[in-house]
């Protein structure tokens, strides 16, 4: 089972696009469960998201604590302690970013690294800050699931081929430092 | 075997209840259960679903409502959480003692104040002395499964008791993971068509229903009410092992127990809470420690024996309650768990926890802390003092 922790903020999409992952593993045949983390809905603020994707049955349902892989969707919640918090020895940190890693305060015990400038394409190919399907793309190349296809299939099913294209685009143009994807 | 589609909790009561063919829906939104009254007036709406569905602006309205359509033979629905089932509380009461059958789906939540829209089984708990059957679920394939196997229980005439399908509100309202749907043929299959003869609103044979009612016959009632409860214990059973034929899933009815056979400590949960707990279970036995599991899945009626059964020749227990009993400092389900075995001869160190209020986690690690406590002071029999959840 992977742990996945997701960070972003209110509107850009990390509830849809973890729904996207788990409908996509189920109709895989694996398994995949996503909670969110609902504070005070509104635009912009912080929010969190629990994604687990597994080839055997999940059965806690519960926030993540130390996770495996951590998803940014957004630079500027580095700061927050919690968004950093708990992430497991050589465990993987996936950021939606156009700074140098140097900037990214991205703790020394990770052991990859993955940065994909989701935001610019997003803007590029859907005319708006919401980065999640590129995000997507970036967690696929990274995390290796093979079930690709179905999975962007999904996106273009659920938001059209502009989205697709975005999360093809953040797959191939995701950096990886520290381990390759 | 259906298709196995990706749902959320809300969901799976939604399709739960139309797969069960409601004659009539009245439900009206409220956090975290909106999603089943929205996802269900869309079903109506796009033809899907051939219910008659009522608008209503209140809860106490809509159980108003789905209660003159059970009167006159209907199979109804409904759903709710927290003050909107406060604001139900009067014709809720009503529906379980006019002993008219119904499922309504309860994504449980905390209870105000302190101002708060998250979960929490506070809610549920509070009526389970209004005379409903209340069943708490795990998995979305539960509470999609309940709601169906919730209208035969229902409508089994031993029984004739409206019924809760109950969940924790965002932890499984919320949750999205795979439930394999079974498709409408086999849900009929399953599920006839109700019929009901005991309280019929028909001109042509008009009856008076509910009338002013003296004390003595009014104990009759209640009597007869207790005694359809203690049936609902086998007949939950028999329905488990029939649900099991068609469809391939048995929960246990009841209770449901998980590594307890040769268990020293035993852990008791109830709803989502269980699968932490089982992987906490795990950890524990690759640790040398002999721990086990008891979910008890129904509430009311309360399964007393079969729990003093499971917990027979056990040295501790704890019980994690996300909720309290206002004046016994400490969890209700514990407090009853106390009422099952106290006629029994054993001696146990026993807890009540409390945990997940208002939200809360109640993470892997709390609950492997209970069972490490438990096996610490399993020779030290008696009550040992709440242990409460709380981060710093």
């Amino acid at each position: 089972m992977k742990e996945i922790r997701l960070h972003g903020r209110g509107g850009q999409g990390v509830v849809k696009a973890s729904h996207i992952i788990v409908k996509a593993s189920v109709a895989n045949g694996k398994s995949g469960q996503f909670i969110p983390f609902f504070g005070v809905e509104r635009k912009g603020s912080p929010v969190f998201g629990y994604l687990r994707v597994s080839d055997t049955p999940i059965r806690r349902k519960t926030q993540i604590y130390y996770p495996d892989i951590l998803v940014i969707f957004d630079d500027t919640l580095i700061d927050l302690p919690s968004t950093y918090e708990g992430l497991k020895e050589g465990g993987t940190v996936i950021i939606n970013s156009s700074k140098p890693v140097e900037e990214l305060k991205i703790p020394k015990h990770a052991g990859q690294i993955a940065i994909v400038n989701a935001t610019a394409i997003a803007l590029d190919l859907l005319g708006r800050e919401i980065p999640n399907t590129a995000m997507i793309g970036a967690i696929v190349k990274v995390t290796g699931i093979d079930y690709k296809e179905s999975l962007f299939d999904e996106i273009e099913k659920t938001f059209g081929s502009n989205n697709k294209e975005a999360a093809e685009r953040a797959y191939n143009e995701v950096r990886c430092i520290g381990k390759e994807c | 075997m259906g298709k196995i589609k990706a749902l959320t909790g809300n969901t799976a009561a939604t399709v739960g209840a139309a797969l069960s063919r409601p004659d009539l829906i009245a439900a009206y939104p409220i956090t975290p259960q909106s999603s089943v009254a929205e996802g269900l007036s869309d079903l109506v709406h796009d033809g899907q679903l051939d219910s008659n569905l009522v608008q209503v602006e209140s809860e106490h309205s809509a159980m108003s409502v789905v209660q003159g359509a059970a009167a006159v033979g209907g199979r109804v629905f409904t759903a709710t959480s927290a003050q909107g089932l406060a604001l139900m509380y009067e014709p809720y009461f009503r529906m379980s003692t006019l002993r008219f059958p119904m499922v309504m789906a309860l994504a449980t939540r905390e209870m105000t104040s302190p101002e708060t829209i998250w979960s929490g089984q506070q809610d549920a708990i509070s009526v389970r002395e209004a005379g409903w059957i209340q069943f708490f679920c795990d998995s979305n394939q539960e509470v999609l499964d309940m709601i169906i196997q919730g209208y035969m229980i229902s409508e089994h005439p031993d029984v004739l008791i409206p019924v809760n399908v109950c969940y924790d509100g965002f932890y499984s309202s919320h949750l999205i993971e795979g439930v394999d749907v079974p498709s409408q043929e086999e849900v009929d299959a399953f599920l006839p068509a109700p019929t009901f003869n005991h309280a019929v609103l028909d001109p042509r044979t008009p009856m008076a229903l509910d009338p002013m009612t003296p004390g003595n016959i009014l104990m009759k009632y209640r009597k007869s009410h207790l005694d359809a409860m203690e049936k609902a214990i086998d007949v939950i059973d028999e329905i488990d092992k029939k649900f099991e034929k068609q469809f391939g899933r048995s929960y246990g009815g009841c209770i449901s127990e998980y590594c307890c056979e040769d268990a020293d400590v035993i852990i008791v949960t109830i709803a989502g809470m269980t699968g932490a707990g089982m992987d906490a279970v795990d950890l524990a036995r690759k640790n040398g420690i002999r721990a086990g599991l008891l979910k008890v899945r129904a509430i009311r009626p309360f399964p007393a024996k079969k729990i003093a059964a499971a917990l027979k020749g056990k040295k501790a227990f704890a019980v994690i309650d996300r909720s309290v009993s206002f004046g016994w400092s400490e969890g209700p389900v514990h407090m009853e768990i106390k009422a099952a075995i106290a006629d029994t001869d054993e001696k146990y160190m026993h807890m009540s926890v409390i945990g997940g209020l208002g939200g809360a986690d109640i993470s892997v690690d709390d609950m492997y802390d209970c069972i490490t406590y438990l096996d610490r002071c399993k020779n030290e029999p008696g009550e040992h003092e709440t242990r409460w959840l709380m981060k710093d």
